[in-house]
């Protein structure tokens, strides 16, 4: 792949700037949060020209922005942060992804990593057990062709209605698990034939089970709002998506809106970026079916999250209560969402497009529940199996010039194809094992897919973000024990 | 004449699948398609689907195609070794695909696809060959 060659202009040691005059078309200038070491990678690759290719989208306001763990995607990079304005702008499809609300839910425990080892291994093999994971695994939830609507409209809530957790789950869940304007007849009937067998089901790829271990606390009194509050602590991260209802759902919405995009006069530089106007009649279907893919993605991990107390709670013997295994948060890294923000002086309505980006409010917003209001939104950074993870809350610089927006993860530097080549599954897990993390896949190849060497350092991403005001590190965790799908 | 090639994408995997003609390429391609995500040869031809598919231009069709197949796989749990395209146009395809329900057991599966993107997506119709390139979103 070619280099990118564009012009990256320094406003301090965080941003870049690609000027709008980089190509005829752009709208607003893109803007990229990364430090200098990471502009050599961010070269080797074209995800800064799908930025400047963002830029073309009507009613775009501030700049086509990118995270630091911004890397190559189809039309919008992974990473990428883009806001348009309701009343003239465009929703793009591409701008949230095939796996619409990919996201991760972070629970904490009272357990000790000391109590946690002697039973880890039984642990992530009761989770292979209960929880359906890999290619062509299908739910143990059975569903019928009316519950599905259910599930659309309701998410999370579904899930806790059919005794699938709690009602204290839902409230520190981004939209409480049921994201609003979710239409299940604007969901195409093999869209739902598609999501049927999958409702309940981690997926494949890198979606995973984590079993974390506290490693720092960088700021104690908000850690304890989380209840987060020793190092040594076990924390379980659980990250998936929306299956194949939500990959249905993109596929045939690209397809409209490119369809329609010349009666709407756009042009646009990239198929995956095909869009239309957030008011027209496809622009809002769009929304409102990628708003019930979000709540099956919601629901899935509510579902998950059920079983996976289960399981801890047979190899411990001991009750949920007792282990503790409650919710810290949830967020949706693949979405498009109607916020509020101050653009030119004036509230304005924007469509808030994140593709692999994490909503991070700031303490005082009105839209978090009340036991976060005082400290900000928790916002969950998973790094690669082999490093660390982080939480982290939302900060005012996020509102001031993010839309409300921070990194989602780690980035990839590494091809899987290349990561594969000349390593081998069992060659990753020996080497996380004597690093003490016990790992296994559903997939062959997904271990070696997943290594470190196929990831930036997560705590440089963060570190960016943390400095440039868009969010404050709050806990670092070490992974401990790793399900991948 | 080799089937298919890898192509190395930071985030994702893509193929570029060759063809005598278009129709070849197009079997070829979701050959490359399944391959990526199970060890095609153990994969028997217990069943016998009839796909048939339709799009605006020729590029289309070939994402469409195989997220037909995609479909199959979610839905029945289909997973096919051999593909016989019986009728292609610029905007529609008729195939037969032989193949059989997935088994964990006997097809060593690598990880799944969630879509074929239209992202980098070209047909290339030269005289000494056709290829097809295709970005997938796994």
């Amino acid at each position: 792949m070619a280099r990118w060659e564009g012009t990256l202009r320094k406003i301090d040691d965080y941003r870049w700037e690609i000027p709008a005059s980089h190509k005829p078309g752009m709208r607003v200038p893109g803007l990229i949060y990364a430090s200098e070491p990471m502009l050599e990678g961010i070269r080797e690759e074209q995800a800064a020209e799908q930025v400047a290719n963002v830029a073309f989208l009507p009613g775009i306001v501030g700049h086509s922005l990118a995270m630091p763990d911004i890397h190559w995607g189809y039309g919008f990079p992974i990473g990428g942060v883009a806001a348009t304005r309701v009343d003239d702008g465009v929703v793009s499809p591409g701008g949230v992804g095939y796996d619409i609300n990919c996201g991760v839910r972070l629970l904490r425990t009272n357990l000790r990593e000391s109590e946690m080892r002697p039973r880890l291994e039984k642990l992530l093999a009761q989770f292979s057990v209960n929880i359906p994971s890999g290619l062509g695994s299908t739910g143990k939830i059975k569903v019928g062709k009316k519950e599905i609507d259910e599930i659309l409209t309701q998410g999370a809530r579904w899930a806790v209605k059919r005794g699938f957790g709690t009602k204290e789950d839902l409230e520190v869940c981004e939209e409480g698990g049921c994201l609003e304007g979710a239409d299940a007849d604007k969901v195409s009937v093999r869209a739902k034939e598609r999501g049927l067998p999958q409702s309940g089901t981690l997926g494949s790829g890198n979606h995973f089970l984590e079993v974390q271990v506290v490693g720092e606390i960088y700021e104690p009194a908000v850690a304890r709002g989380m209840g987060i509050d020793a190092v040594g602590q076990v924390l379980l991260l659980v990250h998936t998506g929306s299956r194949g209802l939500g990959h249905q759902v993109c596929d045939e919405y690209v397809r409209t809106l490119r369809d329609v995009m010349q009666r709407y006069q756009i042009e646009v530089p990239d198929r995956e970026l095909a869009c239309a106007p957030v008011k027209s009649p496809e622009g809002r279907d769009y929304l409102a079916a990628m708003a019930c893919a979000a709540n099956y993605a919601w629901a899935n991990r509510q579902c998950i999250t059920h079983w996976a107390r289960e399981c801890f709670m047979s190899v411990f013997g001991r009750s949920l209560r007792d282990i503790g295994l409650e919710m810290v948060y949830d967020v949706a890294h693949n979405i498009a969402k109607i916020e509020t923000y101050e653009v030119e002086g004036r509230k304005t309505r924007l469509c808030v497009h994140r593709k692999g980006a994490t909503r991070a409010f700031p303490a005082g917003h009105p839209d978090l529940p009340p036991r976060y209001r005082q400290t900000g939104q928790p916002v969950l950074i998973p790094g690669d199996m082999g490093r660390y993870s982080f939480l982290a809350v939302g900060a005012e610089g996020a509102i001031r010039e993010s839309f409300g927006s921070v990194c989602h993860g780690a980035g990839r530097t590494k091809s899987r194809h290349a990561a594969r080549k000349g390593v081998r599954d069992a060659d990753v897990a020996s080497e996380l094992a004597s690093r003490g993390i016990l790992a296994r896949a559903a997939s062959r190849g997904g271990l070696a897919e997943e290594s470190s060497a196929a990831y930036k350092d997560v705590a440089e991403v963060v570190e960016v973000c943390h400095l440039a005001g868009l969010c404050r590190k709050v806990v670092k965790a070490y992974p401990i024990g790793v399900v991948k799908g | 004449m080799k089937r298919f090639d890898v192509i190395e994408h930071t985030a994702d995997t893509g193929v570029v699948a060759y063809g005598a003609d278009l129709k070849e390429a197009f079997a070829n391609l979701a050959w490359a398609m399944s391959s990526l995500m199970a060890d095609v040869e153990a994969v028997e031809e217990r069943v016998c689907r009839e796909v048939e598919v339709k799009a605006g231009d020729c590029e289309t069709l070939a994402v469409s195609w195989l997220n037909e197949l995609l479909f199959l796989l979610d839905v029945e749990g289909l997973l096919f070794r051999r593909f016989e395209v019986a009728e292609l146009t610029d905007t529609g395809l008729k195939a037969r695909c032989y193949g059989e329900k997935l088994n964990p057991r006997r097809h060593n599966l690598k990880g799944g696809i969630k879509a074929a993107t239209y992202h980098m997506l070209r047909v290339t119709r030269e005289d000494d060959g056709h290829s097809i390139r295709v970005i997938f979103d796994v």
